[in-house]
């Protein structure tokens, strides 16, 4: 966490507001439709299944899966210059919907199907993102 | 009518054209257009005030196309720039001129993409990812191969043999851009983009432009080359993880099959009919996830499938024969499907697929189409 804080950040908005304040506060959530219980993430304005604009944000474990990564050698944000090689994952919730986000920590034995659990990344006052590490 | 096989052989294609392929910065999108516009009337011989249907794709605006053009048509499209509205520009305007709303359809497409120094990535394409730095179609690619490998084990070897046989067929094409041969060494050693993604694993970026000319089969009878008829055609979205643009948790599988499957029935054809396959190649990986959807091979087995140069002129099965995106031109499908139209008129020199009947074009991309084109 710094004041130059130099990657891109969230555009946080009436809609995935509250998936943001729950990672501030260390708890990762998906968008629940109260309607329906259909779990999904991004934020969307209304249920993909049912259509209800009757929706929560609920508190997930924070435990997945690896369902694939890539590791990034060209910087598209100068922020990321420092960080090259830096690795991207794909991660299946236990809950069921799929996030990307970074894997942190030592994953030189990463494969498709392990276990990782979220990690949480303050990086500006107003701002934490949720990573991965291996579990 | 109400079966969509019925639209098969109801469109043809009467002439096409291309601009060179490089780095132009003198010239706009309108220019380069107009360029390609002109070669294909001159090569159909079309009086270009016949032309009543304009699909325009990556241009900005169609308007200041048909001013630049000197035409009024009766039916207009216009598609955004990505990279796969080629299929749906195409089977639409085949579908227009079957239910009659044009005669003679021009198809245009420019890219400035290299000039302008486009990126395809960071904040020209703001997504919701972008806060872990994960952006640029190649970067969504190079995770579904990731997957790929490993749930079938495929190898970096065997994507390479997609990357070296297309650069081969380049090398065939005199006005490809790349056309020095690499071999599956040179891959292998080529720096990292978004691993396991390598820079021979990425398409070019260049400026260009190309046109199609389509028309009725009857009205087809009338110029001077022989038509090229489009046989079969199919689509299939898959929007519902859009968030995570140009990557699919099956490899398009699903779309690629279902596309795949109206295409061959509506043309009567298989995939051991097509004596050249021409399949969108933004990344190498791509070519396999279309090898597998359409049937060439199974699901998994596109890596043994492509080794030994099988994608070759005079391989297994002819790929992109013209260089495609990796090697000859980034034209975004468009020129593909210019490619196939050439192979069926037998106008391909070195390149030529012998006996050339059935040609077949693919976009495994979240817009997922196919178009089988045979000979008139
Ligand atoms: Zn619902």
């Amino acid at each position: 966490m710094s004041e130059t804080y130099n990657k891109p950040l969230p555009k946080i908005d009436p809609v995935n507001r509250g998936f943001w304040e729950n990672a501030k506060a260390g708890r990762l959530s998906v968008q629940t439709c109260k309607s329906c219980g259909d779990k999904h993430y991004p934020a969307s304005p209304v249920c993909p299944k049912c259509l209800s604009s009757d929706q929560e944000w609920g508190v997930v474990s924070g435990n997945g899966t690896l369902e694939s990564w890539v590791d990034f050698h060209r910087a598209y944000w100068d922020g990321f210059k420092e960080n090259l090689p830096y690795r991207v994952c794909l991660v299946r919730l236990a809950e069921g919907p799929i996030m990307v986000s970074n894997l942190v920590g030592n994953s030189d034995n990463a494969k498709m199907g392990a276990a990782v659990r979220v990690v949480f990344d303050k990086v500006t006052e107003n701002v934490t993102l949720p990573k991965f590490e291996m579990a | 009518m109400s079966e969509l096989a019925e639209l098969k052989n109801r469109a043809a294609v009467i002439g096409v054209g291309n601009t060179a392929y490089g780095n132009f910065p003198d010239v706009d999108e309108y220019g380069l257009a107009a360029q390609a516009f002109r070669s294909a009337v001159a090569d159909c011989g079309i009086d270009k005030n016949q032309i009543d249907g304009l699909v325009v794709c990556r241009i900005p605006y169609y308007g200041r196309m048909g001013e630049v053009l000197g035409l009024d048509p009766r039916w207009t499209l216009t598609l955004p720039p990505h990279g796969r509205m080629s299929g749906i520009g195409i089977i639409e305007a085949a579908t227009a001129l079957a239910t009659g709303h044009a005669k003679y359809v021009a198809l245009l497409y420019a890219n400035i993409g290299r000039s302008r120094r486009v990126n395809y990535g960071g904040d020209e394409s703001p997504g919701v990812w972008d806060p872990f730095g994960f952006t640029s179609p190649g970067g969504a690619h190079a995770m579904a191969f990731q997957r790929h490998m490993q749930m079938f084990g495929t190898t970096t070897r065997q994507l390479a043999e997609v990357s070296v046989a297309i650069r081969h067929n380049a090398g065939l094409n005199p006005d490809a851009v790349m056309r020095k041969p690499i071999t599956i060494e040179d891959h292998e050693n080529a720096r990292f983009i978004t691993a396991p993604l390598r820079l021979l694993d990425y398409c070019l970026i260049n400026d260009g432009a190309v046109c199609l000319i389509l028309t009725t089969p009857e009205r087809a009878k009338d110029f001077k080359k022989p038509p090229v008829l489009i046989s079969g055609f199919g689509g299939q979205e898959s929007f519902t993880r859009s968030s995570i643009p140009n990557f699919d948790m099956d490899f398009w599988y699903p779309a690629v099959k279902a596309a795949g499957d109206q295409a061959y029935a509506m043309a009567g054809v298989s995939p051991k009919d097509v004596d050249a396959l021409m399949a969108y190649d933004n990344f190498s990986p791509t070519v396999l996830f279309s090898l597998e959807g359409l049937g060439f091979c199974k699901q998994g087995e596109s890596g043994g499938f492509v080794e030994g140069g099988a994608l070759k002129v005079g391989g297994r099965l002819p790929v992109n024969t013209d260089g495609g995106h990796l090697s000859n031109s980034y034209m975004q499908g468009w020129a593909l499907n210019v490619e196939a139209v050439r192979q069926l008129r037998g106008e391909c020199g070195a390149r030529q697929v012998p006996d050339c009947e059935v040609v077949q074009y693919v976009q495994a991309t979240p817009c997922t189409r196919s178009i089988i084109y045979t000979r008139g």
